[in-house]
C-alpha cells in the first residue's frame, strides 16, 4: 500500500461517496418512475472510477460503458447534468437523448456511455491514433467489462493499439459476470491479463476495490503511456452489489458471494484506513447528500425537449 | 484527358491526402499492396506509412478507429474491401456512426468516409458479390453515394470529406475499367442531387452505381426502337433526392427502377413507394423495379448473368411499363 495523505484520502472518499448516494437516489427515482428504460448501477465499483479519473488531465479522453454514471461524475460531468440526463430532459449531458446509457460531455471529452459490450474499444483506439498522428501528448482511458473481452472487438482492438503503439489504456471492471454469465462459463481462460498479454502489450491486476490501489497503478500506467511506450491493460477486480439492471432477480449468483464481497465495500475499506471520526464522516455524508438533492432538484425543474427537434442533430446540413 | 474510373478514385485519394493534413488512408491491403482494385497505387511511396495505412483483418477494429479518430480531429479515409465484409463493421457504423451526432445531443460528430466496393459481375460468388448499398440507405445519420461516372469518381469524395457526417461511397466492382474522358478541370461535386444523365419523355429509368452504364445502353436500345428514355442517376442512396425522382416521372408518366439490390425490401421499393405517396397521379402505368433475382448471387457466368439486372431486362421493362 502507498502512502496516503488525508487530503488524497478525502477527495477519493468523497467522490466514491458522490457515486454511491447518486446511485442510491437513481435506485429510488426508478421506483417512482421518475427515470425509465435501463439502469445498471455500478454500486460496489466506485472505486475504479473514482481512482482512475484524478490521475487523467483534461486533455485526456474517456470512452465508458452504460454502467457509466461513476466514470461521468468522477470525470467532472456536472451532477445536474448527469441526473437531468437520467431523467431525460434537455438539461441533461446529451440534451436527454440517450439517458442512463448515454452520458456525452464534449467538455470533458467523454464520449459515452456505449451500450454495444465492446464497442467502445474502436473508439478509443481511433481517438488515440488522432492523438499520435497530430502528436498530441495525450491519453484515451477505455473502460469495459470482463463481458467485453469475449467480444472480438476486444482482441481486434488490443491487437490495433499495440500494433500501432497507441497511447490506449485499457481498464477492464472484471465484476465476474457478464450479465449473469459467470467468467468460467463464457470465457475459457479466465486470465484475463494472459489473455491481454497476449497482444504484445503491459498487462497487470489490480484490486479494484482499493481506491488507492487502483489510483497509484493507473498514476503509472498513464505514465508509460505518456512517454510514447504504447498501450496498458489494466484488470481491475471488482464487484457489483447491486442487480445488472433493474430486472434482475439475481438467480446466477448466491447471497454468500454478494456478502463476502460486500465486507469489501471500497467506500467502508478507505473510511477505515481514514479513521476519519463520526463527526467528519457525517459532515462528509450531509455535503454529498446535499449535492444529489441539488441534481434532482435541477432535474424535476428541467424541460422537455421540444417534439419539433426530434430530427435535429441527425445530420448537420439538412437536405436541401 | 482519357483516364478510368480507377485512377479518378486513385486521383481523389491523392488529392485529399495532399491537401488536407488530418486525412489519412486506412484498410486492408491499401498500402504495399497498393489496394485491392489498385485504387491506392503509388500512394504508400508518396505518403508514407502514416498517412496510407495498411490494417490487420479487423473490418471493426479499424472502421471504429476510424470513427474514433473522426471524433479525434482527423479526417479519415476508411476503405473496406469490399461491402461482403463491412457486415464484420456493421455494429461501427451503425451504432456509432450514425447515432453519436443524435445520441449525444448534437455535442460530437464523426466526419469519416468509409469507401467499400459493391456489386456481382466478376464470378466471384455469393460471399463478394453483394450490392449491400440499400441496407445502409435505410440508416438515419449516414450520407451514402454511390458514383457511377468517371466525374463523380473523381469529385464525390473531396465534398465527402468536406462533410461534417459520415459519408459511405460505394464503388461498383465493375466501374474500375470504365474508361472515358474526364475533363482537366474536374473536381468536387455535390453529394446531394441526382442527375438526369440521358433525357427523354417517354419513360423514366431511374437507377445509379454499376446499373448506371447497363441502363444507359438499355435506353440506346430503345431509342432505336422510338421510346425516348430518360436516365435518372441517383448519385446519392440517402437521404434521396425526392424531388428529381418525382420532376422525371411527372415529366414522363412512366416509372422503371432498375437497382442491383434484392427487389424486396429494397431501395427501389422505397422509390416505388415514394412516387406512390407523392407522385400517384402522374402515373400513367404501374412502375417496374428491374432488381437482382431473390437468391444468393451465385458462381457460374450463366447462372450470375441471369440474377442480374441486365440490358434485356431492362429494355423489357420499359416496353412493359409503355405498352402494357
Amino acid at each position: 500500500m502507498s502512502e496516503l495523505t488525508r487530503e488524497r484520502g478525502l477527495r477519493l472518499l468523497r467522490e466514491m461517496l458522490r457515486i454511491r448516494r447518486f446511485e442510491e437516489r437513481c435506485a429510488e427515482l426508478y421506483q417512482a418512475e421518475k427515470i425509465r428504460g435501463f439502469l445498471h448501477l455500478y454500486i460496489g465499483e466506485e472505486a475504479i472510477a473514482a481512482g482512475v479519473m484524478p490521475e487523467l488531465g483534461p486533455d485526456d479522453a474517456v470512452v465508458a460503458t452504460y454502467r457509466e454514471h461513476g466514470h461521468a461524475l468522477a470525470r467532472g460531468v456536472a451532477m445536474n447534468a448527469v441526473m437531468a440526463e437520467m431523467y431525460g430532459k434537455w438539461e441533461g449531458a446529451s440534451r436527454g437523448r440517450g439517458g442512463s446509457m448515454h452520458i456525452f460531455d464534449a467538455a470533458t471529452r467523454f464520449y459515452g456511455g456505449n451500450a454495444i459490450v465492446g464497442g467502445g474499444l474502436p473508439l478509443a483506439v481511433g481517438l488515440a491514433l488522432a492523438d499520435a498522428l497530430q502528436q498530441r501528448p495525450r491519453v484515451t482511458a477505455c473502460f469495459f467489462g470482463d463481458g467485453a473481452v469475449a467480444e472480438g472487438e476486444f482482441h481486434e482492438s488490443l491487437n490495433l493499439a499495440a500494433l500501432w503503439k497507441l497511447p490506449v489504456l485499457f481498464l477492464c471492471e472484471n465484476n465476474l459476470y457478464a450479465m449473469g454469465t459467470a467468467l468460467e462459463r463464457a470465457q475459457s481462460q479466465v486470465d484475463l491479463v494472459a489473455k491481454a498479454a497476449s497482444y504484445a502489450l503491459p498487462a497487470a491486476r489490480v484490486d479494484g476495490m482499493d481506491v488507492v490501489d487502483v489510483g497509484d497503478a493507473t498514476r503509472s500506467a498513464v505514465a508509460a503511456i505518456r512517454r510514447g511506450e504504447g498501450p496498458r491493460f489494466v484488470e481491475l477486480a471488482t464487484y457489483r452489489f447491486r442487480a445488472h439492471s433493474m430486472f434482475d432477480a439475481e438467480l446466477y449468483r448466491t447471497k454468500a458471494e454478494v456478502a463476502t464481497w460486500r465486507a469489501r465495500d471500497p467506500i467502508a475499506l478507505l473510511r477505515q484506513r481514514l479513521d476519519l471520526g463520526e463527526a467528519a464522516t457525517a459532515a462528509l455524508d450531509a455535503e454529498v447528500v446535499g449535492e444529489v438533492d441539488a441534481a434532482v432538484a435541477f432535474a424535476e425543474a428541467g424541460s422537455w425537449e421540444p417534439v419539433e427537434r426530434l430530427t435535429t442533430d441527425v445530420y448537420a446540413r439538412r437536405p436541401p | 484527358m482519357k483516364t478510368t474510373y480507377r485512377e479518378c478514385v486513385r486521383q481523389a485519394l491523392r488529392e485529399a491526402l495532399l491537401r488536407d493534413p488530418r486525412v489519412f488512408l486506412m484498410g486492408e491491403d491499401v498500402g504495399r499492396y497498393g489496394g485491392c482494385y489498385a485504387c491506392s497505387k503509388g500512394l504508400l511511396d508518396e505518403l508514407g506509412p502514416e498517412r496510407v495505412r495498411d490494417t490487420p483483418l479487423s473490418e471493426s477494429a479499424f472502421v471504429g478507429a476510424g470513427i474514433g479518430a473522426a471524433l479525434g480531429g482527423m479526417r479519415p479515409i476508411v476503405e473496406i474491401m469490399t461491402c461482403n465484409f463491412s457486415l464484420l463493421a456493421l455494429d461501427q457504423i451503425l451504432n456509432n456512426a450514425a447515432t453519436l451526432r443524435h445520441m449525444s445531443g448534437g455535442q460530437f460528430e464523426v466526419p469519416v468516409v468509409i469507401r467499400m466496393a459493391t456489386g456481382a459481375g466478376r464470378q466471384l460468388a455469393a460471399q463478394h458479390s453483394h450490392s449491400l448499398e440499400g441496407w445502409y440507405a435505410h440508416i438515419p445519420g449516414l450520407r451514402v453515394v454511390a458514383p457511377g461516372t468517371l466525374e463523380d469518381a473523381r469529385g464525390m469524395l473531396p465534398t465527402a470529406l468536406a462533410d461534417p457526417d459520415p459519408v459511405l461511397i460505394f464503388e461498383n466492382a465493375l466501374l474500375y475499367n470504365l474508361a472515358g474522358e474526364l475533363s482537366e478541370g474536374a473536381g468536387a461535386v455535390d453529394i446531394d442531387h441526382a442527375c438526369v444523365r440521358r433525357p427523354g419523355r417517354d419513360v423514366s429509368l431511374v437507377t445509379y452505381g454499376g446499373s448506371l452504364p447497363k441502363t444507359l445502353a438499355a435506353a440506346e436500345l430503345l431509342a432505336a426502337e422510338g421510346i425516348s428514355a430518360e436516365v435518372l442517376d441517383l448519385r446519392v442512396l440517402r437521404p434521396l433526392d425526392g424531388a428529381a425522382i418525382l420532376a422525371t416521372v411527372d415529366k414522363t408518366k412512366r416509372l422503371v427502377v432498375v437497382d442491383e439490390g434484392w427487389r424486396s425490401v429494397s431501395l427501389a421499393a422505397e422509390i416505388v413507394a415514394r412516387v406512390a405517396e407523392e407522385g400517384f397521379f402522374s402515373l400513367d402505368a404501374p412502375p417496374v423495379r428491374v432488381c437482382s433475382e431473390e437468391v444468393p448471387i451465385p458462381y457460374p457466368k450463366h447462372l450470375e448473368d441471369a440474377a442480374l439486372p441486365q440490358v434485356p431486362k431492362i429494355v423489357r421493362a420499359a416496353r412493359q411499363v409503355l405498352h402494357g
